[in-house]
């Protein structure tokens, strides 16, 4: 990290951390994004976050960025997982146990089939 | 009972009640009783709706929908096509134009998640709170690039004057005017404290903030550094906040190594760095002159005020104390500008709230929403409807040391000024949702055993007047409490109030205060009938159990 003196700076970091990314997402296939705030670490976030490092490794899907994100505040469907696959809107899904973590990989990653039910529904 | 299905709001400001919308209102309920419909839709006057042009205005969550002009004929077709068939009713939409206030706010958010497009809470759950790039790639800093580059110090102030934003910490005090007052004394150094205490039982706003988005927390301390000529910070957090603590010093420090705290703040004479201090678990260190003592290192006691922080804070030196809710509205005030800002919430409340909502509800969890929503658009819209269809009884706002709000405030907007004027408080962003049965008595109860252990000893009201209501709420609710109880917990509440040494006592008699005003009746009903119409309370007979 290199420091930044000036609003120059700043924004050349930013244009040179989002080249990456674009170059990281051009490269990959899906984003997955897991909720750890205390809430859902409570929740058993980490379990669920280690059953799809864990999957990804048995699988042998390198082409798969994993994140971790503070708490969304819907703090009733935690664990939470965002999927990502391309350029396709994210797919939030809500009470994810490493089961249906397991099976989000397989149906979700794997085959592309968004699986509706564990999906949190819009609210208005 | 059924879940409920919609929400259908009527305008009541005074031109649409000039323009018969009571009419519509009872016209509406009677439409829906006879469609037989009164279990699953809600109809309720919300007030100002944010437009004006097609009054009197029908507004139908969830699909908010906006009809307009409505007249009290047009009724019984809206009902039966929107409510009946589930269609549109053709031909009373009001025109689609620019939307102002909460209305606008849920508009703008039909078919997402309550998660999405926020403001104090963007980036939280969205970026990884461990990495700078990634705060850096939603805008990260810019608002502080800004503020050090464009603008003098004198101009980050008025900017923030002109926002209107106020503290979100309970009390609603001016920002601006706070920065304002320690920036005009000539006495250094001064100091920025994030107050990150937060001990309200139901609340944990600041922690999401904190655990999600750190980065912007100290961004917004570096910006109130600026304005106010402090070089210095102080981040005070809960103790048992552990994630929230290390999360923050990984960001201190990445903000030190890119440069964004130390010295020379992005090339100008501006030098600004950030201590963590974690608290030792007392509720009271959250009150802004014993968190100062605290720091100092002596016992968390508030001090007395006069002189306040902003000329005699942390080490006797002008100290701005914020709430981390409020400090993290600054960067995006800076960044676009107090006009936007005032976009959202009320005239006199500006900006969104950030609520915990817990509780009797279907959904819980944590929302931001503009200032100026009821509590009935809360229930509906966020929380889902009231958990098996029961009905609204209370809600206590802000936890313990909130108001107890009953039902009938629920189309009471939720902004300062309102619920000042309804002799409510907005608290620190908790609301806790109540159905029938809850007990009155077994939640002020519940509330004084919280004071009672808070309590730290130092002034005999407070002392005594916790462990002794407690006490007496203890006997009403073992149905052995006498009429000279509810009269000695009358005045309690009122000595706590007058002469309690700080905050804890005098807010411990609140909730004491709120049911006697609002729920005398039931309380009788303990004392005189020996009946707990809840049926919550043990009601033993034994005073045994009451010590």
């Amino acid at each position: 990290m290199s420091a930044v003196k000036s609003l120059e700076d700043l924004r050349r970091v930013k244009e040179e951390e989002l080249e990456r990314r674009k170059a990281r997402a051009a490269s990959s296939r899906a984003q997955i994004t897991v909720g750890m705030g205390t809430c859902g670490i409570a929740a058993g976030a980490r379990e669920t976050m280690q059953t799809i490092l864990e999957a990804i490794e048995d699988e042998n899907l390198g082409d798969i960025i994993v994140s971790q994100t503070g708490c969304v505040g819907l703090c009733e469907w935690d664990p939470i997982v965002e999927v990502a696959i391309g350029q396709e809107p994210k797919v939030t899904y809500g009470k994810v146990s490493p089961e249906k973590a397991k099976a989000i990989m397989r149906e979700h990653i794997m085959e592309s089939k968004i699986i509706r039910k564990y999906v949190i529904p819009a609210y208005a | 009972m059924k879940p409920i299905r919609s929400l259908v709001l009527v305008s009541s400001d005074p031109e649409s009640i000039g323009r018969g919308a009571q009419e519509v209102h009872r016209r509406l309920q009677r439409a829906i009783e006879a469609a037989d419909l009164e279990n699953e839709v809600v109809v309720s006057m919300v007030g100002d709706v944010g437009r004006h042009d097609a009054l009197p205005m029908v507004i139908i969550y969830p699909e908010a929908t906006i009809y307009g002009p409505v007249t009290p004929e047009n009724v019984p077709f809206l009902v039966e096509e929107h409510l009946v068939e589930r269609r549109i009713a053709a031909g009373l939409e009001a025109s689609t134009r620019e939307l102002s206030g909460r209305i606008a706010w849920l508009s703008a958010r039909r078919g997402t998640l309550p998660a999405e497009q926020r403001i104090v809470l963007a980036r939280a759950g969205l970026i990884d709170p461990e990495n700078v790039e990634d705060y850096i790639v939603h805008d990260g800093y810019e608002a502080l690039a800004k503020a050090l580059t464009e603008m003098t110090p004198a101009e980050v102030i008025n900017e923030i004057g002109k926002s209107g934003l106020k503290g979100r910490g309970g009390a609603g005090f001016p920002t601006g005017m706070k920065w304002r007052f320690v920036s005009q004394t000539d006495d250094y150094p001064k100091y920025i404290i994030c107050n990150a205490d937060e001990s309200e039982p139901g609340t944990f706003k600041d922690r999401l903030i904190l655990e999600g988005d750190p980065h912007s927390v100290i961004e917004a301390m570096a910006i109130a550094g600026y304005a106010v000529g402090a070089n210095e910070g102080y981040i005070y957090i809960r103790g048992e906040y552990v994630l929230a603590q290390e999360r923050l010093a990984t960001a201190i420090s990445q903000a030190r190594q890119m440069g964004f705290l130390g010295e020379t703040i992005f090339g100008s004479d501006f030098s600004f760095d950030i201590h963590i201090h974690a608290g030792a678990g007392a509720y009271i260190c959250g009150e802004e002159t014993a968190l100062i003592e605290s720091i100092e290192g002596k016992r968390g006691e508030p001090r007395s005020r006069p002189p306040y922080p902003t000329t005699h804070g942390l080490w006797g030196k002008p100290s701005v104390v914020n709430n981390v809710e409020t400090i993290v509205n600054v960067p995006p005030i800076i960044q676009h500008g107090a006009a936007w800002y005032r976009r959202f919430g009320t005239s006199n409340s500006p900006g969104t709230k950030v609520y915990t909502i817990l509780g009797n509800v279907n959904v819980t969890g944590l929302i931001e929403v503009p200032m100026g929503i009821t509590l009935r658009e809360v229930i509906a819209i966020y929380g889902k409807g009231m958990q098996d269809g029961a009905s609204l009884k209370l809600a206590q706002t802000g936890g313990s040391s909130g108001s107890i709000v009953p039902a009938s405030l629920q189309d009471t907007p939720l902004d300062f000024d309102s619920y000042a004027r309804a002799g409510v408080s907005l608290g620190s962003g908790a609301l806790l949702i109540c159905n029938e049965d809850t007990c009155v008595v077994d939640l002020a109860k519940v509330s004084l055993n919280f004071f009672k252990r808070e309590s730290c000893g130092k002034c005999t009201p407070c002392r005594v007047g916790t462990q002794r209501a407690y006490q007496i709420l203890t006997a009403i609710s073992e149905g052995v409490g006498t009429q000279q109880d509810l009269d000695d917990l009358q005045m309690l509440s009122e000595n706590l109030t007058e002469f309690s040494h700080c905050g804890l006592g005098q807010t411990a008699s609140v909730p004491i205060r709120d049911v006697f005003r609002h729920f005398r009746a039931e309380v009788d009903a303990h004392v005189q009938l020996k009946v707990c119409p809840a049926g919550a309370c043990p009601m033993s007979g034994q005073l045994a159990k009451a010590a």
